[in-house]
């Protein structure tokens, strides 16, 4: 599975706005994470995980920090997040069902704040380069 | 049996109330085969779903989706028996209609994001997650008959 030419500039050009509310669409989703998947806060023992916290918002911004990296190299994301892939498998390794839901998590969160921008075209790319992503950070696993 | 506190059956009835279930369902469905085009499997008599704008425009796709989301608006009136609602609903889409249950899932999902574009800031974390979980339900309860 791959981006499109398309599905690339519909990322890229919506990238742009998104990257103004970078931190709180971050800090969003992963509320959104934590809300409705409690089992994924297990990963983050060490966190003070309620609403608005400084945990929530650093974590939150580093997320979409590093969407934005393979954004800005979209045409070779692998590139991109070698060194985070190789820190989910071999430090973090959280399992692999979690990036679904944070990919999930993550498109409720654009569709909510950018409704008008995400049409069922923008949904497709956006799933898709989630998908990606997710590969990409799980593909060392074993 | 899932059980919903107050405060959930609240921020799904609440929400449901403002739902326009011909417009919403048609939405849905139609992102269901843009976004999952191997959806599409179980409609090869809708005609033309050979692009975005062919798919959310289909009339039979409006009308199907329609249908779809007023059968989940049952859901949402009998949320403490969802198994009894979609028992018959269940056997049929195993024995008749042969769908992955993995679509119901696929399902709840889109319509949740579609949710999110018309609720915007309402739609928040708490909300989101109550209905999550309706979603979750609904999938599990129309995949109890299936043999």
């Amino acid at each position: 599975m791959s981006l499109t030419k398309a599905e690339r500039n519909i990322i890229l050009s919506m990238w742009g706005k998104i990257s103004t509310q970078a931190d709180a669409i971050g800090t969003q989703a992963l509320e959104r994470l934590f809300a409705s998947y409690p089992q994924t806060k297990t990963y983050f023992p060490h966190f003070d995980l309620h609403p608005g916290s400084a945990h929530l918002r650093t974590h939150g911004a580093k997320v979409v920090a590093a969407l934005g990296d393979a954004i800005k190299s979209i045409d070779n994301i692998s590139g991109a997040l070698a060194k985070l892939s190789e820190l989910h498998a071999y430090v973090l390794r959280v399992d692999p069902v979690n990036f679904k839901l944070l990919s999930h998590c993550l498109l409720v969160t654009v569709a909510s704040h950018f409704p008008a921008d995400f049409t069922a075209d923008a949904h497709t790319a956006w799933d898709k380069f989630l998908s990606i992503v997710s590969c990409i950070l799980t593909e060392k696993y074993r | 049996m899932v059980h919903f506190t107050a405060e959930e059956k609240a921020a799904v009835v609440n929400l449901w109330a403002r739902v326009n279930v011909e417009l919403v369902g048609g939405e849905v469905l139609g992102r269901l085969l843009v976004v999952y085009p191997w959806t599409q499997r179980f409609f090869d008599n809708f005609g033309n779903l050979s692009s975005e704008s062919a798919i959310m425009g289909n009339p039979k796709v409006k009308a199907h989706g329609k249908k779809v989301l007023t059968s989940f608006g049952n859901a949402v009136k009998h949320m403490d028996d969802l198994r009894d609602i979609f028992a018959e609903l269940s056997e049929l889409h195993c024995d008749k209609m042969h769908v992955d249950p993995e679509n119901f899932r696929l399902l709840g999902n889109v319509i949740l994001i579609v949710l999110a574009t018309h609720f915007s800031k309402e739609f928040t974390p708490q909300v989101q997650a109550a209905w999550q979980k309706l979603t979750t339900a609904v999938a599990n309860a129309l995949a109890h008959k299936y043999h």
